[in-house]
């Protein structure tokens, strides 16, 4: 049966549960927004119970911190420390594995083996990825992805999967996703994706899009809509009646407001072309005497892709592996080729980053690299704000003829 | 083919980081049957004479005793690998760097006439070329059990030159920095440890040293330590959370002023 | 097939070809992976050592061998160039864009080649020796640091014996015994006699030599979309997904390493970019 796209559902908040436990018994692994160490984490969740209820952010340059709300929303909190990539797009994992001496020919991924790693004494040893087979391989359900992140897991999707060579361990993770989208009505003091065009509204990419609706005698539901390419079942398992025009109406002006409520800005008339003119402006020096070079902006940024390889031995010499771990093009040697990196200084770095994500990313693959979630922001240790340091390269034009 | 020599050398240490290599119990024995350990006194008594395929050394150069020793070692060993933040930056003992190490050894000592010492502590590079260093206090076991099967083979050790931030990210973890407003130095320190003190919410404490990084590129301490100041702490705290293991540490022995 | 996975090619020779460079000829021992183009790199495995970029340098006319020369400069070059024949090595691609060899169909190819950067450039001369009436002329300038530096020496002596190729050689640093020119490749270009509208230029060196090539030619008048350049930034996939190999808009594994001057000037100017 096609699914019916065109009917808004309502849900009461006791079907979330409901949803939790179908996905389960489906097979699913699901993965949520839960309160976990000072912050909204995205972890497994055992039961609709571990949501966030009545858990909201206040955020700022370099600073994030729970707040009670007043209500008992679930989803009333803007992005946290990490994004979906955590799950599509490992921070670690094993491409292949071979005998040194070319014996046998190099076995994708394949079954886990004791072997030296680099780094964190405490990681395991593989991930949920292309080392699994499908048996072992969870197949993860997404709840409460937010739109500006569902415009980053399309991203992701054409960077690493919509060219010449896609990633196969990439491909194989995401297809059998299914997304659970809740639509932002609370977007949080750095957020800007307005300005990016990438919410607070979800237009597709989900398999049901949620958007939450508190009254104000406490009654708690959500409005659903179901994704063009959805499993039409999903919904059946849920108690749910047809949304009648008021409820639908009062859900659209909840994104509406959102819309309209932005902590931040970003001007993208122009930006491209902003970007380029300005690779030799003073100010990212003045970026630079801030800057840490820390890599924070990268790994937390939802559609920051890029990764480096390590090709490690086993104790006797004999055996050889080849993992895959994110990289940051503020690592020095990011840019490293014989002779040294291209890029030292600070301000090259940044630049770097900043160029990509709002300028060059659309050359490469099509779009801006830049959702506007606001992590980059709230998780810089030091509070560097890109929409400041864009508005920054702005004002200094406007203001030399 | 005769099996590598290897040896293991202390000067100014606590022997932590030799005792990391103990630790490696399991992958020990295996490393004993393809090098020959020739000298390594925490471990046996046994010595065999040089020259060494590769050196391990623990340690500062804080007494003119070690001043000639190192230029020995180094002289008898091909490859010469300095573990540890003693090592590598000095040490803790570097914080006489800051002070005068007479007047410390007038205090401290009934007979200061019988202590022969340096003014400064200073690391191994200060005194002989090193092939390969290894930060930590102590050093990371992986990170050496990296070193060790890389050499084995060729290859350049995988030992990243970027923040513990990674590590934090990589694993998981929540900035303490952001969420809790914990004063944390892993955005400037080196990675190796894992990011185990901001994994059980504590900042980091420096122990791998600054990030690795040419002069002309250090690491922005300066600004680090402005962002601590604005979250409140006093400027004798932030001297104290820079000058600890890694003080003389030129990027972190900078931003406290610099050493005497 | 998964193009992370690398494919085991066995060394059949390894040519010392200077003190420092070597040439491996490799035969596929699983399926060989697709002919690379003139230009093209793939990615060659030291298995357990590392991966490094290096384009191919044979004839490509030979589809089942892959030839390639590289420098030993760091640990995995050196693990490499140290293959006997019989070891095994890994390789995954090709990657990249190739020279545009149509582009110089009928015209005459100036060929200019700093150091390493012939290498690339040799099956380019394959292609002009296996079709010479495509070409008018084909006019080699090679630089190099010092003699010792030359690569492919007996190659380019026989292929300058040859009608309508032209081989002009300098290095920076003469031996004693040296009576060629001296100085970069650059002071070659000014003494060749050149027909700008009708010339394809292939460049490929150092960064530097390769700008400086680059405006020489441009000064006598060849359109920079005539000038060809093939840039190195860190490859680490080959396939356009980590990132690693950008120079502004473009992923030079993906969007070059070959590109058309006038693509790339303002790029290669830009400092630290």
């Amino acid at each position: 049966m096609a699914p019916d796209t065109t009917t808004t559902s309502v849900i009461d908040v006791s079907a979330l549960g409901i949803l939790v436990t179908t996905l389960q018994r489906r097979g699913f692994t699901v993965i949520g927004p839960t309160v976990r160490d000072g912050a909204i984490v995205l972890a497994e969740l055992t039961s609709a119970d571990e949501l966030p209820f009545g858990t909201g952010v206040r955020l700022d340059g370099g600073r994030y911190r729970l707040r009670a709300r007043d209500d008992r929303a679930a989803f009333g909190h803007a992005a946290g420390p990490q994004s979906w990539k955590t799950y599509l797009h490992p921070a670690r994992e094993r491409l292949w594995s071979a005998p040194r001496d070319g014996s046998a020919a190099p076995e994708p991924s394949g079954t886990p083996r004791s072997m030296v790693s680099t780094g964190a004494s405490t990681e395991p040893e593989t991930y949920p990825a292309s080392g699994m087979s499908t048996e072992q391989r969870p197949r993860y359900a997404f709840l409460g992805v937010r739109p500006c992140d569902l415009r980053a897991i399309g991203i992701l999707d054409r960077v690493l999967a919509g060219g010449a060579h896609p990633d196969a361990a990439y491909q194989t993770r995401r297809d059998g996703i299914l997304v659970i989208a809740v639509e932002c009505t609370e977007p949080g003091e750095t957020c800007f994706c307005t300005s990016m065009g990438a919410g607070p509204g979800a237009d597709d990419g989900f398999d049901l899009a949620l958007t939450e609706l508190i009254d104000d005698d406490g009654g708690h539901h959500f409005t659903v809509r179901i994704g063009t390419e959805a499993d039409a079942d999903l919904l059946r398992d849920l108690p749910h009646e047809c949304a009648d025009a008021a409820t639908r109406e009062r859900s659209a002006q909840a994104v509406a407001d959102a819309a309209n409520n932005m902590g931040r800005t970003m001007e993208t008339a122009g930006l491209r072309e902003l970007m380029v003119r300005n690779r030799n402006s003073t100010h990212w020096d003045d970026v630079a005497s801030r800057c840490l070079t820390c890599g924070n902006c990268t790994m937390v940024c939802p559609t920051c892709f890029c990764t480096t390889t390590e090709d490690v031995t086993d104790l006797t010499g004999e055996h050889a592996e080849r993992w895959r771990r994110w990289d940051s093009c503020f690592d020095l040697d990011f840019s490293y080729i014989h002779g040294g990196s291209v890029r030292t200084s600070t301000a090259s770095r940044y630049r770097q980053w900043a160029t990509h994500k709002l300028s060059t990313w659309h050359d490469q693959f099509g779009s801006s690299g830049c959702v506007g979630c606001g992590r980059c922001i709230a998780w810089c240790p030091v509070g560097i704000d890109l929409t400041a340091e864009v508005a920054a390269l702005r004002a200094a034009e406007e203001g030399s003829p | 083919m005769p099996r590598p020599k290897l040896a293991v050398w202390k000067f100014t240490s606590c022997d932590g980081c030799q005792l990391t290599l103990l630790d490696c119990e399991d992958e020990l024995l295996g490393l004993a049957g393809q090098v020959e350990i020739a000298h390594f006194l925490e471990a046996s008594r046994a010595v065999s004479p040089g020259p060494y395929d590769i050196s391990l050394v623990e340690g500062s150069v804080s007494t003119p005793d070690e001043a000639e020793r190192i230029r020995h070692i180094r002289e008898v060993s091909r490859t010469l690998v300095v573990i540890g933040a003693c090592a590598t930056s000095g040490g803790i003992q570097a914080l006489r760097n800051f002070a005068d190490v007479a007047e410390f050894r007038s205090i401290v000592y009934a007979t200061p006439h019988h202590v022969r010492t340096l003014a400064r502590s200073t690391p191994i590079s200060a005194h002989v070329p090193v092939d390969f260093e290894l930060r930590g206090c102590p050093i990371d076991k992986h990170q050496l059990l990296e070193v060790r099967t890389a050499f084995l083979v060729g290859r350049e050790p995988n030992i990243p030159r970027h923040s513990v931030c990674f590590e934090c990210k990589a694993r998981g973890a929540t900035c303490v920095m952001a969420a809790d407003g914990i004063p944390c130095l892993g955005p400037v320190t080196q990675a190796g440890c894992g990011a185990i003190c901001p994994a059980f919410r504590r900042g980091c404490f420096g122990c791998f040293g600054p990030v690795d990084s040419p002069a002309d590129a250090a690491v922005n301490v300066a600004a680090l330590a402005d962002r601590l100041r604005a979250m409140g702490m006093s400027e004798d705290d932030i001297v104290r959370v820079f000058r600890t293991f890694n003080a003389a540490a030129p990027a972190f022995a900078d931003a406290t002023g610099g050493v005497r | 097939m998964n193009h992370v996975v690398p494919r085991r090619y066995r060394v059949v020779d390894n040519v010392e070809e200077t003190y420092d460079t070597t040439t491996l000829t490799l035969e596929p021992i699983d399926a060989a992976i697709a002919a690379p183009a003139p230009g093209q790199f793939t990615m060659l495995t030291s298995f357990g050592v590392g991966e490094v970029p290096v384009s191919v340098s044979g004839d490509l006319h030979e589809h089942t061998s892959l030839v390639h020369t590289l420098r030993a400069v760091g640990a995995v070059t050196t693990s490499l160039a140290t293959a006997r024949p019989g070891n095994v090595l890994g390789v995954r691609g090709p990657f990249g864009t190739g020279w545009d060899l149509a582009a110089g169909m009928g015209r005459d190819l100036v060929v200019i080649a700093g150091g390493i950067g012939l290498a690339p450039l040799r099956p380019v001369l394959y292609a002009a020796l296996a079709a010479p009436s495509s070409f008018r002329r084909v006019i080699t300038l090679i630089g190099a640091r010092t003699p010792r530096d030359l690569l492919y020496g007996r190659q380019m002596s026989t292929l300058s014996a040859r009608p309508r190729f032209d081989v002009w050689t300098t290095v920076d640093h003469p031996s004693p015994d040296w009576c060629g020119s001296v100085g970069v490749v650059t002071t070659l270009l000014e003494r060749v006699p050149l027909d700008p509208e009708h010339t394809v230029a292939y460049v490929c060196g150092p960064e530097a030599m390769m700008r400086f090539a680059a405006e020489a030619l441009l000064d006598r008048g060849v359109p920079a979309k005539q000038v060809q350049v093939s840039l190195e930034r860190n490859m680490r996939c080959g396939a356009g997904l980590c990132g690693h190999c950008q120079l502004g808009p473009l992923l030079l594994c993906r969007d070059g390493p070959v590109n058309t001057y006038d693509q790339v000037l303002s790029l290669m100017t830009t400092k630290e970019l």
